[in-house]
């Protein structure tokens, strides 16, 4: 039976004197390793070098505010049961009076939590999300902890800082000095 | 030469020659591991130090700090007796090797060589090959199948393959008609002549030497003894901490005086293309004193054949990741029905050249 037609038959041929020689054939492999000796390296040294992400990485999700500055998320809870993994749970509640330069709609969602162990990385929420709340940013990832519990992500991790002095860097806060120069680049840019 | 500072610079040379065995073999734990790399498309360890050249430093934090572990119904005092020996037949064959030519200070002239005797390659043979007992002792002690297995492949192996490096090495005794190392280095190149390398008028010894320098230093592809896929470590299985080290330092160490060797026999030891043409030019031209313008020559060629040594042992590691093992009925069929038949040959061969006045 013909599996595929790129099957190359094969003939067992007495060695010629070359093959029982062995040398050649030592040969040929010598230079391929030289060969790979002068070629460019696979590695990349990690803390020094960071291997770039795909401009279409799915990493940590964050929760995205508007253009000003209010929470777009309106706790419907359509990326809940997008989520095949079961990773995210909310708990609604009804905007307040005086609360409209917080929240954009007149629900919200008092708490929002995602937990990073169970959460694939799909990106449904993303696609489920009517407001345009929940998006999965292309560079950063949710780092490695210690404790189970701390894979847990509330709103304070995971929605979009107002000031440099809260913006997160994948999901740690930045201490006082990071802050000052993300906020002295923010300004020359 | 004078006797009582004959035998003060002889201990330097031989203290010397040890420190620097032993550096090497160090660093040939680190340069295997980068040249593996290089040829696998990595780079290697590069985190211990610039470049990473403090890893042989950790490597042997690592291999100290080891648990000492003695096996149930293990001989202890030969199994702690094994890689001493191993490394000490491994050091003790260097002694002999002429790491360079005279050197002379106002009237003393000495040799950068340990000990100057007339049978120096006798002397390497029988060191070399008295360093399988420590392997043999070492997997006999194990009280380990896998370890004894090792030892008798070990064992098995270098005596087959000795046959035929001897008798590779009698094709070179039988044109330089010594066994004096220094001898044999100073006929490779005489001032006002044109004069080849051993290489040139021994090109089939020397392929049949270094095949059989791979059996015996148990290098890749006739790492039998230690043949990881078959005996788990071979006649190592049971050794940790620095008895392992001892080892797998004394197999770098075997490798360096196997490459001195092969140098001193085959590519002309310390003596490099045009040194007399230089050493006359300095004279002359410069109008250097004699004595110091050998001395300037004897340094370049003990740098000139260290860079033999290191290419020799360059070529073991690149040999070693390109050639998989061959298995052990191979080993045997290339020993014994190839490698001997054909140094048989080669001594007829280079007797008629001599008889015939070729070379």
């Amino acid at each position: 039976m013909q599996l595929t037609n790129r099957a190359k038959k094969l003939e067992k041929k007495p060695m010629t004197l070359a093959e029982r020689a062995y040398l050649p054939a030592i040969f040929q492999g010598l230079s391929i390793t030289m060969r790979h000796f002068f070629m460019k390296k696979a590695t990349v040294r990690y803390p020094e070098e960071v291997r770039p992400f795909s401009n279409v990485f799915r990493g940590l999700h964050v929760l995205k505010r508007d253009e000003q500055g209010r929470e777009r998320c309106t706790a419907c809870g359509l990326c809940a049961v997008a989520c095949p993994a079961e990773a995210i749970t909310m708990v609604a509640g009804e905007r307040k009076k005086g609360e409209e330069g917080l929240y954009r709609e007149e629900k919200y969602a008092i708490s929002y939590e995602i937990n990073m162990l169970r959460c694939i990385f799909c990106g449904l929420c993303e696609e489920a999300c009517p407001k345009a709340a929940v998006y999965l940013q292309p560079d950063k990832m949710a780092p490695p902890r210690f404790e189970r519990d701390e894979f847990i992500y509330g709103k304070d991790r995971l929605v979009e800082p107002v000031s440099p002095d809260e913006r997160s860097i994948r999901g740690i806060q930045l201490t006082p000095e990071q802050a000052d120069t993300l906020r002295s680049k923010l300004q020359s840019a | 030469m004078i006797e009582l500072p004959a035998l003060g610079w002889q201990s330097i040379v031989i203290f010397v020659v040890f420190a620097l065995s032993l550096l090497i073999a160090t660093y040939c734990t680190y340069a295997e591991r980068v040249i593996a790399a290089f040829l696998q498309d990595r780079v290697g360890p590069d985190r211990a130090g610039p470049y990473g050249l403090l890893q042989p430093l950790a490597d042997a934090v690592k291999m100290f700090t080891k648990e000492e572990f003695f096996p149930g119904g293990a001989n202890k005092a030969l199994f702690v007796f094994g890689p001493c020996l191993a490394m000490i037949t491994a050091l003790m064959s260097s002694a002999v090797i002429p790491f360079g030519n005279n050197m002379s200070f106002g009237n003393n002239a000495f040799f950068l060589q340990g000990i100057e005797v007339n049978i120096g390659m006798l002397w390497v043979f029988g060191v070399v090959s008295l360093g399988v007992y420590g392997v043999m002792i070492g997997g006999w002690a194990s009280n380990n199948k896998f370890s004894l297995l090792g030892a008798i492949r070990a064992a098995s192996q270098n005596i087959s393959y000795e046959l035929a490096m001897g008798m590779a090495l009698i094709a070179v005794l039988m044109i330089s008609g010594t066994l004096s190392l220094r001898d044999i280095t100073l006929q490779q190149s005489v001032a006002g002549e044109w004069h080849f390398w051993n290489i040139v008028k021994q090109p089939l010894g020397f392929i049949i030497f270094l095949v059989c320098a791979f059996a015996e230093t148990n290098r890749t592809p006739f790492d039998l003894p230690e043949c990881e896929t078959e005996l788990v470590g071979g006649y190592h299985t049971e050794y940790s901490s620095m008895k392992l080290g001892l080892y797998l330092f004394s197999e770098y160490v075997n490798i360096f005086v196997v490459s001195a060797v092969m140098s001193v026999l085959y590519f002309g030891g310390f003596n490099f293309p045009f040194q007399y043409e230089l050493r006359d030019w300095f004279v002359s031209s410069q109008g250097w004193e004699l004595a110091s313008a050998q001395n300037l020559i004897t340094l370049l060629g003990t740098v000139g054949l260290f860079l033999k040594i290191f290419a020799f042992i360059f070529f073991f590691m690149w040999i070693r990741w390109t050639l998989p093992r061959f298995r052990y009925d191979q080993l045997m069929r290339l020993g014994w029905t190839i490698l001997i038949p054909l140094a048989v040959f080669n001594i007829l061969l280079t007797g008629g050249l001599i008889l015939f006045g070729v070379i």
